[in-house]
């Protein structure tokens, strides 16, 4: 039977990583994400996890050296955020293009300048080309959950892709939450052991990272844009089998009343509980209005986006991250290029909001949502608005 | 330590682990002390090898001339890439999921991965204390991409960054003691090599392998392309650099220092800088000025030898 217990979000993902059994652990310090790597460490320092633990010098010998232990067929874990993701970007690259399936948790964090240690999803974006799978989170089960499915996926001989498990930096990372941990047994049973397929061994020499002239190069990244799509089977596989076994179910596009409702909002990550509430509150008073929060950001989920929003008339996007001078919220621009050639579609609206892990209240998203309702009329000057900044 | 040049021309293997058939330049000095390096290290090995000449030059897909497991992902990480493989081995062995069998870590890079851009993940996994032999191939500029200069690229070289012109004598700073920063971590064994002393070179990849913890070999790799200078004088080029005192040849076990080779006295600087295009620029001035500091560079290594007390075994040579 599973342990239901009261802890810190980071030290269930640490538990999670236990839990999974992991090899090599290779991390460096940064906030919000410290207490998870701490907690690893501590663990391994009282001979509780049989593990090595790397205390790297940066986060790019962090995903360097997992690269290392991973491609020598050891399972290896990482957790990092903001800053260390994008001192990181170059290694992502090479941990999905070379199919090494590390997993990492990122807890969600703003990128300088000006410095910020708070939430959002900045650095989430800045990796979203890199050939991972992203997996957001709302609340700590979850967390721990998609942790443990994470190494089963990745592992899973027909995917062999690093998984990211994003959870937002301080909104989550830092609250202390009830939480279900599983038996070794039942994860022993879930999680197979990692056996990568061609490991570097003496008996059996393999060559790896061997460089692509443009013959080839072209070939190499289409087969790996093929083989992202279709792991999206096997995540959905996973969840199910997940929610067979522990009951709890997971889905790449979570609904919430919106089946029936004409307005939709969209969010990631742990401001969709908050945006629940609204929800509920705003349907209460009558409003016609529902949530789609979006769990599985890699490979990106066309269908069940296009079937979510079928039956609504606005669609409100709440990004959490800027393109500077671009046209929308990076989540908002997919999801309406994801939408652009279907025959019925809602008008989307862009919102950009709780940068810097400024919070956004309920109060705040029935704002957003009757702002959008507002613009769906009247039209906006500007292509996307930013929620709750002073000016 | 043995003698390995009695009799180390018959017992160096013959096969071939670093194959032939790469792409080096004609008289790569690199290529010669990564293959006598393989025959070193034998089969037994886990190669990670830096973006650079030894990547391009051996790796094009689908085409390999590794013999021995090699992985290579980016240009600064090497060192740190090792350190993950040894850590995942240790682990794999301890939770009986590998064979416990003895598998060295070696990872290759050139001057400008180890001591420019992939100096901070070296050092990390020097200070770590992880068992791994790290060889910095030296070839005194970014030759893969041009004959760009690096902080090892010695004084008054020209390279396409620094070139020699009228206002400019090429490089303006002195190369960069590698080997002393490596030694510098208290690591058990540092040593500088030269294919041109190709039993010298063996014997100290070997010795480097054997340690239990991390090795650093500095290996002085001539390129005719990059000096400028005609490809059937490599290995004449690297005995100069070495009897000039250009280049010594040492090893530090333990924090002791030792000297390969010790000459009474050394050739002149001027013997090995003018056979190199690099330096056909260089003034008598200059070229004195290099005299200088090579003498006293070679004077304290002399004297790190005498104050870390280890008796000067001599070779023959």
């Amino acid at each position: 039977m599973a342990r239901r217990v009261g802890i810190e979000v980071s030290v269930a993902i640490a538990e999670a990583a236990k839990l999974a059994n992991v090899d090599v652990i290779a991390a460096y310090p940064i906030t919000p994400q410290t207490h998870i790597v701490e907690h690893l460490a501590r663990l391994v320092a009282d001979g509780e996890l049989d593990a090595q633990y790397i205390p790297v010098e940066s986060e790019h010998s962090a995903m360097s050296a997992c690269l290392g232990a991973s491609a020598a067929g050891a399972r290896a874990f990482t957790a990092t955020a903001g800053q260390g993701l994008e001192l990181m970007h170059e290694v992502l690259y090479v941990a999905s293009s070379m199919q090494l399936p590390l997993v990492m948790t990122v807890a969600n964090r703003a990128l300088s300048a000006p410095l910020s240690v708070w939430g959002d999803h900045s650095d989430a974006m800045a990796v979203r080309d890199t050939g991972w799978i992203q997996i957001f989170t709302e609340n700590g089960q979850e967390v721990v959950d998609n942790v443990l499915c994470a190494f089963r996926i990745a592992e899973d001989h027909r995917v062999l892709l690093p998984v990211m498990i994003h959870l937002d930096g301080f909104h989550l990372t830092h609250m202390i939450e009830p939480v279900l941990l599983p038996e070794q047994s039942e994860v022993d049973q879930f999680i197979p052991p990692y056996r990568y397929p061609l490991p570097l061994d003496p008996d059996k020499p393999v060559t790896m990272g061997a460089f692509a002239p443009p013959i080839i190069y072209p070939e190499a990244k289409k087969a790996q844009q093929v083989h992202i799509t279709r792991a999206k089977e096997v995540v959905l596989e996973c969840w199910r089998e997940f929610g067979d076994i522990f009951g709890r179910y997971y889905s790449p596009v979570e609904n919430y009343h919106s089946e029936e409702a004409k307005v939709l909002l969209l969010t990631m990550g742990s401001f969709s509980e908050t945006a629940r509430a609204t929800i509920d509150k705003m349907r209460e008073e009558g409003k016609d209005v529902g949530l789609i929060s979006l769990r599985l950001w890699r490979p990106f989920p066309f269908e069940e986006i296009r079937q979510a929003v079928k039956n609504a008339e606005v669609l409100i996007v709440l990004d959490r991250a800027l393109s500077f001078g671009g046209p929308a919220g990076p989540v908002c621009s997919e999801v309406r290029s994801a939408l652009y050639n279907e025959e019925e579609k809602p008008k989307v609206i862009s919102f950009v909001g709780g940068l810097g892990g400024r919070d956004i209240s309920v109060a705040g998203f029935e704002e957003v949502i009757n702002r959008g309702i507002e613009i769906s009329q009247t039209g906006s000057e500007q292509e996307f608005e930013m929620f709750g900044v002073r000016e | 330590m043995e003698k390995y040049a009695v009799y180390v021309p018959r017992l160096v293997p013959r096969r071939e682990n670093f194959a032939p058939g790469h792409r080096a330049c004609i008289g790569c000095g690199e290529a010669l002390a990564v293959r006598l390096a393989c025959k070193a290290l034998g089969q037994n090995v886990i190669i990670v090898t830096a973006t650079g000449c030894i990547e391009i030059i051996s790796s094009q897909l689908p085409w390999t001339s590794w013999r021995v497991p090699w992985i290579h992902t980016l240009f600064e990480n090497t060192a740190a890439v090792a350190s993950g493989i040894e850590a995942g081995l240790k682990a794999m062995i301890r939770k009986g999921r590998r064979p416990a069998k003895d598998i060295k870590v070696v990872a290759m890079a050139g001057d400008g991965g180890t001591s420019d851009i992939g100096v901070q993940a070296l050092s990390g996994a020097l200070e770590r204390g992880h068992n791994f032999l790290y060889l910095c191939f030296d070839n005194e500029a970014y030759m893969n991409t041009g004959i760009q200069r690096s902080s090892a690229t010695p004084y008054g070289a020209s390279t396409t960054t620094a070139p020699a012109g009228k206002e400019s004598i090429g490089q303006t700073t002195w190369k960069k003691n590698m080997p002393a920063i490596a030694a510098a971590h208290d690591i058990p064994y540092v040593a500088t090599a030269c294919p041109s002393y190709p039993f010298d070179l063996v014997e100290k990849v070997a010795r480097g392998a054997m340690v239990s913890g991390p090795a650093y070999i500095h290996i002085f790799s001539v390129c005719p392309t990059g000096w400028r200078c005609p490809p059937d004088l490599t290995i004449r080029i690297g005995r100069l650099a070495v009897e000039t005192g250009i280049f010594p040849l040492y090893e530090v076990e333990d924090g002791k220092y030792k000297l390969s080779f010790d000459f009474p006295q050394l050739r002149p600087v001027q013997d090995y800088l003018r056979l190199q295009g690099r330096f056909r620029h260089l003034s008598p001035d200059i070229i004195s000025e290099i005299q200088s500091r090579v003498t006293e560079e070679y004077e304290k290594l002399r004297q790190n030898v005498v104050r870390t007390g280890e008796p000067n075994e001599q070779s023959s040579f």
